[in-house]
Parts: C-alpha cells; sequence; structure tokens
C-alpha cells in the first residue's frame, strides 16, 4: 500500500440540490481528505461533479470512506462514486 | 491531469456497457504434490491450492471496491491430473477421487470454478491418461466446480484420431450420466487442439507444465463496449471502423492490465498474461454477434460474417497488444452460441448453422463453444465434427476446440437451460450423414507439411 499513490477520483451525479458540495467536502474534511481539485458541471438539473482527493491522512480506510460516501449519496439523492486514480490514467493515458 | 469527460467515460463503460474483467484466473503447480499414495496425494494436492490461492476472493473483492470495476469470476487452473495422478492412480475411480479433492478446494476457497481435470494426449495416450479420460463423467457428474479439457490434436503433432474417437463416446456418456438435468455437465468439459497452457477461461484452463508453480492469468471482456463505440460509426469506411475497434479494445485490455497487477501485488503471485478475448455474456448488450451486426450485419451468419469477425478478432489483437506487457492464452473473439444472446437470436432465425460456426472458428478464437446437439447424435458424428475442428487448428496453426452438449431427449426445435452465465441454447441440427468408417479407422492423422520447420 505505501508506495501507491493516493489520490482518489470521486464522481457526483444525480438531480442537482442545494448543499452538494458543502455535505460531500464536510465529510471529506472531518475525515482528513484533502480535495485537489474539483470539476463540475449542471446539464438541464443533473449534477455532474468529478474531485481528486488524496486520501494520504485519511482517518479511515477506503472501503469505509467509500461506503459512507454512498451512503451520503443516498440521503441527498446523487449517485456517489470512490474509484482509485489509476484506473483513469490506465485507461486513458499511454 | 485527468478530466471529467474521461472519467465519465470510464464509468458509462462500466455501468452501461458490462465492461468487466472477466476472470483473475491463478494457475498452481501441483507437480510437487505428487506422491504414489492416493491418499497423500490428495491431501498434498487440497493442501496447496488452499494455500496458494486462499486470498484469491478477498484480494479479487479489494480490487472490485477499490477501481469500481466488476470482477465476474475468481477461478484456479492447475496441472493437467493426468500428469499429477499418473503414479498413484491404478483406476479411473482413484482418478476421479482427485476431482473430488478440486471440488473440496474450490469450494473452501470460495473460487466458482477449477479447470485442469485434463490429459495433454495430442499425439498418444498414457495408460494414465486413458484412465483419467474414462473418469471423466463420473469425475464431472458427482463434481460442481470441477472443469475438464482434453488436448487431442496440435500443429506439431497431427491428431490423435483414437482420441478422437473417445471422446466422442465419452461425451455422450457424460451427457447420459446428466440427463435429468439436460446434460449439463456436459458444457465443463471442452477439447483442444493446440491448447495454451496460460489460458484463464473455462471450461479449458488447466496449469501447464511450462508455467512457474503459481501465476496470475487475467481474462478481459468487453462486447458491450465495442458495439456502443461502433454505434459512433455507422456507415463510415474500414478504416475508420479498424481504428474504433483497437482504440476501444487498447481501453478494456488496460483495464485488465491494472488488474492483473493489482492482483499480482496484493497476492504476491508473478503475473502472467492477460487474455485479449471478447468474451460475451446473455446479458442484452453484452454480445459478439451484437458487435457483428453492428458491422454491417443482418444476423452474425449472414454472408460476411467470417470476414466481418476476422476483422473484429484481429483489430481487438492489434489494439489489446500494446495495453499490455504480455499477452496470451486463447486471445481472440468467442463466439458461444449460449452465452451470447445475438448468436441465440441468430440460431433461432435460422441465420447460422453448425458449419457457418466452424468455417467462423478459423478465423477468431477457440471453437464451436456451447453448441447444443440432439441427444440421439451417435458419437462417431460428434467425433466426425470434433475432428473437423482439431484440422481447422492444426492446419491453421491456431487453438480450436469442440464445447458440444447432446442433450438426451431433446432435439431440434427444443430449448435446453444451463443457467447464469452460460445461457440457454436453442438445439442446432447436425449433419446426418455418417462418418463412422473414417471414425473407427485406428491411430492417428500425421502432422502437416508447414509444421517442419526446423
Amino acid at each position: 500500500m505505501e508506495k501507491r499513490a493516493d489520490k482518489t477520483i470521486i464522481t457526483v451525479v444525480g438531480k442537482d440540490t442545494v448543499g452538494i458540495i458543502a455535505k460531500v467536502c464536510t465529510y471529506l474534511s472531518e475525515n482528513e481528505i484533502n480535495v485537489l481539485d474539483i470539476s463540475q458541471t449542471i446539464v438541464q438539473d443533473f449534477f455532474n461533479m468529478m474531485m481528486i482527493a488524496d486520501f494520504k491522512k485519511a482517518t479511515k480506510s477506503f472501503d469505509q470512506v467509500s461506503k459512507d460516501l454512498e451512503q451520503l449519496g443516498d440521503e441527498i439523492g446523487v449517485n456517489i462514486k470512490c474509484q482509485k486514480e489509476e484506473i483513469f490514467n490506465k485507461m486513458h493515458r499511454i | 491531469m485527468i478530466n471529467r469527460w474521461e472519467v465519465n467515460e470510464t464509468n458509462k463503460m462500466i455501468e452501461q456497457e458490462n465492461l468487466d474483467v472477466r476472470t483473475i484466473t491463478i494457475g498452481i503447480s501441483l507437480l510437487d504434490c505428487i506422491d504414489s499414495d492416493l491418499k497423500k496425494l490428495n491431501e498434498n494436492i487440497y493442501n496447496k491450492i488452499t494455500t496458494v490461492a486462499k486470498d484469491l476472493v478477498s484480494v479479487g473483492t479489494t480490487i472490485e471496491n477499490e477501481f469500481g470495476i466488476p470482477i465476474v469470476n475468481k477461478r484456479i487452473s492447475v496441472t493437467p491430473i493426468a500428469l499429477v495422478g499418473g503414479a498413484a492412480c491404478k483406476t479411473s475411480e482413484d482418478f476421479a477421487t482427485i476431482a473430488d479433492t478440486l471440488d473440496a478446494a474450490a469450494k473452501a476457497v470460495g473460487v466458482n470454478l477449477i479447470g485442469g481435470y485434463s490429459a495433454l494426449v495430442s499425439k498418444g495416450m498414457t495408460k494414465a491418461d486413458e484412465l483419467l479420460i474414462r473418469s471423466i463423467p463420473m469425475a464431472l457428474c458427482r463434481t460442481e466446480r470441477v472443469c475438464s479439457s482434453v488436448n487431442l490434436a496440435s500443429t506439431k503433432t497431427g491428431i490423435n484420431m483414437d482420441g478422437v474417437r473417445l471422446m466422442g463416446e465419452i461425451l455422450l456418456e457424460l451427457a447420459e450420466l446428466s440427463k435429468d438435468r439436460d446434460s449439463v455437465d456436459c458444457m465443463k468439459l471442452v477439447v483442444f487442439c493446440n491448447a495454451p497452457d496460460d489460458n484463464p477461461f473455462m471450461a479449458g484452463a488447466f496449469h501447464g507444465v511450462t508455467e512457474a508453480d503459481a501465476i496470475i492469468n487475467v481474462g478481459v471482456s468487453g462486447p458491450g463496449v465495442v458495439k456502443t463505440a461502433l454505434e459512433q460509426v455507422r456507415g463510415e469506411s474500414f478504416e475508420v471502423l479498424c481504428e474504433t475497434i483497437k482504440k476501444t479494445a487498447f481501453k478494456v485490455t488496460r483495464v485488465g492490465q491494472l488488474v492483473a497487477q493489482e492482483a499480482s501485488r496484493l497476492l504476491g503471485i508473478p503475473f502472467g498474461i492477460i487474455d485479449l478475448s471478447l468474451a460475451p455474456t446473455p446479458a442484452i448488450g453484452d454480445s459478439v454477434a451484437d458487435c457483428l451486426c453492428e458491422i454491417g450485419l443482418e444476423f452474425a451468419g449472414a454472408p460476411g460474417t467470417t470476414a466481418a469477425l476476422a476483422l473484429l478478432n484481429d483489430q481487438v489483437k492489434k489494439g489489446g497488444v500494446m495495453a499490455s506487457s504480455y499477452v496470451g492464452g486463447l486471445s481472440g473473439a468467442f463466439i458461444p452460441v449460449s452465452e451470447d444472446q445475438g448468436m441465440i437470436n441468430a440460431v433461432e432465425a435460422g441465420a447460422i448453422t453448425l458449419e457457418k460456426l466452424e468455417a467462423m472458428t478459423c478465423v477468431c478464437s477457440v471453437g464451436l463453444d456451447m453448441i447444443a446437439i440432439p441427444g440421439d447424435t451417435k458419437a462417431t458424428t460428434i467425433s466426425g465434427i470434433i475432428a473437423d475442428e482439431m484440422a481447422l487448428g492444426m492446419v491453421n496453426q491456431k487453438t480450436t476446440a469442440a464445447r458440444l452438449i447432446p442433450v438426451i431427449g431433446k432435439g431440434v426445435g427444443d430449448t435446453v437451460e444451463f443457467g447464469g452465465l452460460f445461457g440457454y441454447a436453442p438445439i442446432m441440427p447436425v449433419n446426418q450423414y455418417s462418418c463412422a468408417d473414417f471414425v473407427n479407422r485406428k491411430g492417428r492423422i500425421p502432422a502437416p507439411i508447414h509444421s517442419f520447420k526446423n
């Protein structure tokens, strides 16, 4: 685990509502997860966000954060997914 | 840095287009388990498998969670049992006890299939090979997860026709033993020409004697992703078509490479190969036949199908080769009938025949796969179909295989249900003319002239 870069891509997709970013970021900050980049758009009321987060100092395991965020997503009515960055780098970069 | 569109593209492939890693297969050598005492041999085998593969399923789940990519199967392949059991097994029943052990080990570590109940008889059969082959019906019937394969031919050795004749009889015997379940046990048995040592896909996976003690092989998938990409280039030139398939195959294979490397790192077992196969499932949209239709055919089986499949197969390889550090196994498009909804549709429409499927196997990986035939088909006819498939592999210097399911008590017009990933299949008609006098000749067909390259 030590060698791995611990950048994780968090995607949030769903119907737009007040406070989505706030709630996700609050959770991340409570767990010492640093946000490196956010890119977000709204198309026809549809919220689509991608976040690059650094899990280096995270106080919870990847699995736990992933489950918590999924549950948080269910509460807000959006779909939240955590994936290690490598899958995207591998697929889209030579 | 990765951008939103790239992330969305990957996730769309996973969520909507059935992108997955079809299998992580650990190949385990059982050569160091050999003992002349059968009880000791079985103990050694059980202990080795349950030690080497104990973390396979949990590591698979970790990788699934971290990358958000489904890994459909976790499996094990072992050294061909005819080699491992030769010293200890004096009867077919003795061999079947090893199948029981493999089954128990598979259940203990939680894998859904274990391959390697196999014999390599492309030139001749040892006593042990024959005992193992004769034990296949009872072994597969009384176990749940064991898969069996027999290599009957190769470009270098020719075709062992004694083996081909025997396998026709064995297949019918197996069908008869499981006739109360639509002869489904036949889907756990496959015969090969030029069987690869590092194939991760069942039923034909075994861990060849040329391999290391343990190795990770990964099979990728992605017909749904290829089909969706092809939808964007309807009516375009062959150049555009081919480039699109290559790019898609590259992306799909990279995911396999990542999963293989992670599995290798977490399990502490070296990475072997990626198998670049387009492997369909019965899920709607996850079909190789649908890719062929998207290339421009009304149904798989229409004139032009072999050419379209040749193109598809070649472009998948060209795109995939660069995406992985080592490729191997079967590597090509699979064209099973029951596991591919588009193929089932083609059979039901009368668009495809056994003979056309045979022609298609000349240009893609493997062969006549998951094809249900009438239960009253003669053993010699089955051997004849197998011999044809072996000849294609032998002359074209490629792997070919046959996984036929003679469904006892059913005929053309009936359907047989295999369940889950194995799907269902309409029973296909078989040519009624006899080849008995050909099959009943003793001995072997010599290797073709172009195999003498020294």
